[in-house]
């Protein structure tokens, strides 16, 4: 969709020059160096604060004032790989709950959000309401009211429990996006499908499935990207017994540059294949952007 | 005819009926579990901060916690210091990310990678970019490394504090770093949508460039800005691993004090983190508020 966007604003770029400017071409160069200075500068301050990562994680020797590294070395990496060390056994955790967290988001976030993309019905602005909280109020403010109640449950310093609590931020999130999806998915497709004979089961394997198929996607690795990021929830539920990476590269941070520095790598990695994978699918009018606040 | 009609009367009840049920279906699993925990949670906090503690023998409520934080200097300074930190990113975010949205209108060569580098701040965790902050600005980071070698200082403690400091800027500019890019794509995707036609016009009837913008782009891209800022502003009032290692040791931001008083031996601490806890709630309820109106007025306008 954005893809079309593009293409057509590139054949108009010579439309894009403002008529008025036309006239005074030195004016019109300057404002396309400013425009590049400008670009420049922005880019340069989104990556910047990525590119000390990468150095610490292969240095071996970087004191103050050096620019770069007086010795590098495969240290933080080598110990990151080595199996004795539990780094790849903790990513694991992290990727294996971040799995289940996005698996029950879908389960319950695709019907909630076809019941909210296609129907009217009373109480919805209340519905509508309740899902909308979570993604706005900060997770510590109930997480400490969460932690009371799981202690209670038995499901405090648990997998079980953190995996419930990583819901807070990702099931709200995917009824969202699945709602946007909904609201544009026309269900007369499924009614003919079925006029023609077709069952249940069936409509919504090879109708329904397909048609919200992109959605569902997008969404999913979205929620997957919150429940690897989590912090403070799983920090607070899982009492120190639930290990996930960003724990452990919080430990790193001051004592060992360069682990910190690999593990920063390792964290960012997903996020990165994530957005190349549904870099097609993000405009800023896609309800996908909008809850992305929460990473 | 009179039985014709009533089994018609009769299907389409059944059918309301059968919607009802549907929508209930596919509705109830999500809720119960937002229900459960988010609501529960949320009630039980603010049971704990009025004091009702059953399992310890405290059945009555009262307002002590509330009133403890409020008359406690070092909550003042949190939430002065918080808000600071929220309003402060979230109005430079605000500004830069239209400059950018502004920037990457145009067609311009190689503008999907430069797209693509815009929106990668999107999915990369905010501890990644604390503790790249960190690395940068630091006493001994790379850009005092970089004064020091361009002769502006001589040793890390002549580089002003950035990280760790009193006026939280290293924390305000990892916000800013994130979040540019979160409500430049919103904007960026409302400039494209409206297109140059408003402003070509606004131009040809001779506005110049400043008030083509401020009268004619930024009224159609501002309940764009506003409801990303408001999710900034709360997200940013409310997270808790950013200032927990960027921030100082005094005043701490608000989720810190209510984490380090939450998890504090003392157990008299607990209802004053948890009233601590909705403090935070209810700022974020008040930006839902706001957000609702603000979007109304947009709307009506």
């Amino acid at each position: 969709m954005t893809d079309l966007k593009n293409v057509s604003a590139d054949q108009n770029t010579e439309l894009a020059v403002p008529v008025s400017s036309a006239g005074s071409g030195r004016r019109f160069r300057l404002r396309i160096f400013g425009r590049w200075v400008g670009i420049t500068g922005l880019l340069t301050f989104l990556i910047a604060p990525i590119v000390p990562l990468f150095i610490w994680s292969i240095s071996f020797r970087w004191f103050y004032p050096a620019i770069f590294p007086t010795e590098y070395s495969g240290r933080a990496w080598s110990e990151v790989i080595n199996p004795n060390n539990d780094v790849v056994g903790v990513a694991w955790n992290t990727a294996l709950i971040a799995l289940v967290v996005t698996i029950f988001s879908i389960l319950l976030g695709v019907p909630a959000g076809r019941a909210l993309g296609l129907y009217e019905f009373r109480g919805k602005r209340l519905v509508e309401w309740l899902i909308l909280a979570p993604i706005i109020v900060p997770g510590l403010a109930v997480v400490l009211g969460i932690h009371v109640l799981f202690i209670r449950a038995g499901l405090s310093n648990t997998i079980p429990g953190v995996i419930l609590v990583h819901l807070v931020p990702t099931l709200p999130y995917m009824t969202l996006v699945m709602s946007g999806v909904f609201a544009n998915y026309d269900t007369d497709f499924e009614l003919q499908a079925r006029s023609l004979g077709a069952g249940r089961w069936a409509t919504q394997y090879h109708i329904t499935l397909p048609a919200i198929f992109p959605g569902v996607v997008v969404g999913a690795l979205f929620a997957f990207i919150i429940s690897w990021s989590q912090y403070v929830l799983t920090l607070l539920i899982g009492g120190g017994q639930v290990q996930t990476l960003p724990l452990l590269l919080f430990g790193f941070v001051r004592s060992d540059p360069a682990i910190a520095g690999a593990l920063s790598v390792v964290f960012i990695l997903p996020a990165v294949l994530v957005l190349l994978l549904s870099s097609r699918y993000l405009s800023g009018d896609n309800a996908a952007v909008g809850g992305i606040g929460n990473i | 005819m009179a039985s014709r009609r009533i089994r018609i009367k009769r299907k389409a009840l059944s059918e309301a009926a059968g919607r009802r049920l549907t929508i209930t279906v596919l509705l109830a699993p999500a809720i119960l579990v937002i229900l459960l925990l988010f609501m529960g949670g949320l009630i039980t906090g603010f049971l704990r901060s009025l004091g009702y503690f059953p399992l310890i023998g405290l059945h009555d409520f009262n307002f002590n916690a509330y009133t403890a934080i409020l008359s406690d200097n070092g909550f003042i300074r949190s939430f002065i210091i918080t808000f600071h930190i929220a309003f402060t990113s979230t109005l430079i975010a605000g500004i830069l990310a239209v400059a950018s949205a502004m920037l990457l209108r145009p067609a311009f060569r190689g503008k999907r990678f430069v797209q693509f580098i815009f929106s990668l701040n999107l999915t990369i965790p905010h501890l990644v970019g604390a503790v790249g902050v960190l690395y940068l600005f630091s006493g001994s980071g790379l850009i005092s490394r970089l004064a020091t070698a361009a002769g502006l200082i001589d040793t890390p403690a002549g580089f002003p504090p950035m990280v760790n400091d009193p006026w939280a800027i290293g924390i305000i500019i990892q916000y800013v770093w994130k979040e540019i890019p979160f409500i430049g794509v919103i904007v960026l995707a409302i400039l494209l949508s409206v297109g140059e036609d408003y402003e070509s016009v606004a131009r040809s009837l001779g506005a110049n460039r400043w008030q083509a913008f401020r009268n004619v782009t930024l009224p159609l891209i501002m309940p764009g800005v506003v409801s990303a800022s408001v999710i900034v502003f709360a997200f940013t009032f409310g997270a808790f691993e950013i200032p927990w290692l960027l921030g100082t040791t005094f005043p701490k931001a608000l989720p810190v004090l209510a984490f380090e008083s939450y998890t504090d031996v003392d157990l008299a601490a607990r209802p004053q983190a948890m009233a601590m806890a909705m403090v935070i709630a209810f700022m974020s309820s008040l930006m839902i508020m706001a957000y609702m109106k603000l979007s109304r007025r947009y709307v009506r306008s």
